[in-house]
């Protein structure tokens, strides 16, 4: 029996899915009432009143739920699974657009120029560090919009891998290419964007899943400090509610959604990607 | 002393030293001429610079030291008057085997339309015998057929002067021997002035109209100019029968073996007459100096 690697490698995690998911739902089984309670439990409201880890089937019949209808709109404080992700999504790509409309040419000039990457690198080394969520108080006060401010703070996270993978595709460009521009008399705009760019290519689009995969993660934890809208808005209200149900389908919808969104650019990256 | 198409004048290439001692000089004073549908080839021991002359008439690498001049303008900076085929191809692997192509004629020809650059492009594409693969991509061919992409694509560009940096080194004998023709046909039919850089005696022979010698560096210098004068065409397994061939193949290997070395570093400066250009050699008319030579061949060969 000769099956396919990826056939196997299915099989085991399916297994192991449904492994876990019988154990989280075998170990979080309410008990049931059957002792007499005591006093103090009669109380308190009983045993299968306590506070636990919601099981998987609940998870996903709210799941199936949600997903029936993802873009109702009841108020402030409960819309459809759908339109929070769509304010997260728009928040993580304008932010990210914006950082690469700045990233990338300036990444190319640090990259071409040893004089702008000398003088250049003592910002992009401290300023690199520092948490984006660092800037959130400073955004805050100068932009005074909770929304611009979380799209700062996105664009701010998601420069720096562009920026700083750019910089290192454009300065090691091969010089063997360069030397073929330079042979063929192409002029600095036609090296830049026929040799320079393609060659450097693959380097810049991992750069750019790089910056998208924490922006991804950067904007839960935004969203959850400026509120309102927004799946991270979204998880620390349902937690407020103490509704753990919607906290776990929630973390599911941003793993996958982030998922997505990497395999979105690499599909791009695909494109681009060349075997020397 | 002007009447060269390609003038070398008291060309020499130095780097400074780490530190302050003698900066390093990897040769000095390369005077010789190439004419216009001349093919030249050079040859001297690894590192001695001649990837570093090849370099300077292309205008990629600058000298310290002397001019080059072609059709009575200094060299400064590449052109497309002078097309390279680089030792490691040096093809750009996003591109298909034809649009690697269309990228230098189209570099060359700016005006023309899209179709006249294919139909030219795919001309030389055939020249090479690569018709079929255009669509792959360099990482889909061989080593050879990677290496004609890269000399069709230099023809094709029709410079006024070829550059060859050991183009078939990499190749193995077989495939070089199949490029070789193909290179010497091809030439037949432009006449395309070529200065190409090899290791190999034999390939030397019988590409070359003339053959530089150069001394071992540092300090190394273009000692000997020696003419072929095996008439053309050519062929690889008929020129091995030739009455001249021996008489030049050992003559070369006498100075790869024997005074590449003795004529090396400031051991030189006493023979050598500055800004002189190298002593001319026909092997084929020094008949007292053969017999010598045979007996070095012979030790060489063993
Ligand atoms: N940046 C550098 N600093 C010091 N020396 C250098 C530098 N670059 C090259 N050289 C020296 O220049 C010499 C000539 O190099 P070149 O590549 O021209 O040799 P070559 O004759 O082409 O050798 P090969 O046949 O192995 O290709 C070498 O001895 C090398 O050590
Ligand atoms: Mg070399």
């Amino acid at each position: 029996m000769i099956h396919s690697l990826k056939f196997r490698a299915a099989i085991v995690s399916v297994v192991l899915l449904a492994l876990f998911l019988g154990i989280w739902e075998g170990l979080n089984a309410p008990p049931g009432d059957t002792e007499p309670l005591t006093e103090y439990e009669k109380l308190m409201g009983g045993a299968s009143q306590e506070a636990r880890v919601p099981q998987p089937s609940a998870v996903f019949s709210l799941a199936l739920e949600e997903l029936g209808n993802p873009f109702y709109d009841a108020g402030p404080n409960d819309k459809g699974i759908g339109i929070q992700l769509g304010y997260s999504l728009y928040r993580v790509l304008t932010g990210f657009f914006m950082a690469a409309l700045v990233a990338l040419p300036v990444g190319f000039l640090v990259g071409m120029s040893p004089l702008m990457q000398k003088a250049l690198n003592p910002f992009i080394q401290v300023l690199k560090p520092i948490s984006p969520l660092a800037w959130m108080p400073l955004a805050l006060f100068i932009i005074k919009d909770s929304e611009a401010s979380a799209i700062f703070v996105i664009f701010i996270c998601s420069i720096w891998p562009m920026l700083i993978n750019t910089a290192f595709g454009v300065s090691n460009v091969r010089q063997d290419w360069v030397n073929v521009a330079r042979t063929h008399e192409l002029g600095h705009l036609k090296t830049a964007f026929q040799v320079i760019l393609p060659a450097a290519a693959p380097t810049i689009l991992t750069g750019m899943r790089i910056s998208i995969g924490i922006a991804w993660l950067v904007i839960v934890a935004a969203e959850m400090l400026v509120g309102g809208t927004g799946i991270g808005y979204y998880v620390w209200n349902e937690w407020n509610n103490l509704d753990l149900t919607s906290v776990i389908f929630s973390i599911l919808m941003i793993g996958i959604v982030g998922m997505l969104l990497d395999a979105a650019l690499a599909s791009v990256n695909r494109l681009v990607e060349y075997q020397e | 002393m002007s009447s060269h198409f390609v003038e070398v004048q008291g060309l020499a290439k130095r780097y400074p030293a780490p530190g302050r001692g003698e900066p390093l000089t990897v040769f000095e004073d390369a005077n010789f001429g190439i004419d216009k549908g001349e093919f030249v080839c050079i040859i001297g021991h690894s590192g001695c610079g001649k990837s570093t002359i090849l370099n300077i008439l292309a205008g990629l690498d600058e000298a310290s030291d002397g001019v080059v001049v072609m059709n009575g303008r200094e060299v400064a900076g590449p052109s497309l008057e002078r097309g390279v085929v680089f030792q490691n191809y040096s093809l750009l692997p996003w591109r298909s085997t034809l649009r690697n192509i269309t990228f230098a004629v189209q570099a060359r020809w700016p005006r023309w339309s899209r179709e006249e650059v294919n139909a030219h492009s795919l001309r030389f594409l055939e020249l090479v015998g690569l018709k079929g693969v255009e669509q792959r991509k360099p990482s889909q061919l061989s080593g050879g057929m990677r290496q004609r992409v890269s000399i069709a694509r230099a023809f094709a560009t029709q410079p006024q002067l070829l550059l060859m940096d050991e183009p078939f080194g990499a190749l193995d004998a077989l495939t070089r021997g199949m490029i070789q023709e193909e290179l010497i046909r091809i030439w037949e039919e432009t006449h395309q002035t070529v200065f190409m850089i090899t290791h190999d005696v034999d390939e030397a022979i019988l590409l070359a109209d003339r053959i530089l010698l150069m001394t071992n560096g540092p300090q190394a210098r273009v000692a000997e100019s020696v003419q072929v004068a095996i008439p053309r065409p050519r062929q690889r397994t008929d020129i091995i029968h030739h009455p001249d061939y021996y008489r030049i193949r050992n003559h070369l290997v006498d100075f790869l073996v024997n005074r590449s070395k003795e004529l090396s570093g400031s051991a030189a400066g006493a023979e050598a007459q500055v800004g002189r250009y190298p002593r001319i050699v026909d092997p084929t008319r020094e008949p007292e100096s053969a017999v010598a030579d045979q007996e070095t061949c012979r030790q060489a060969a063993m």
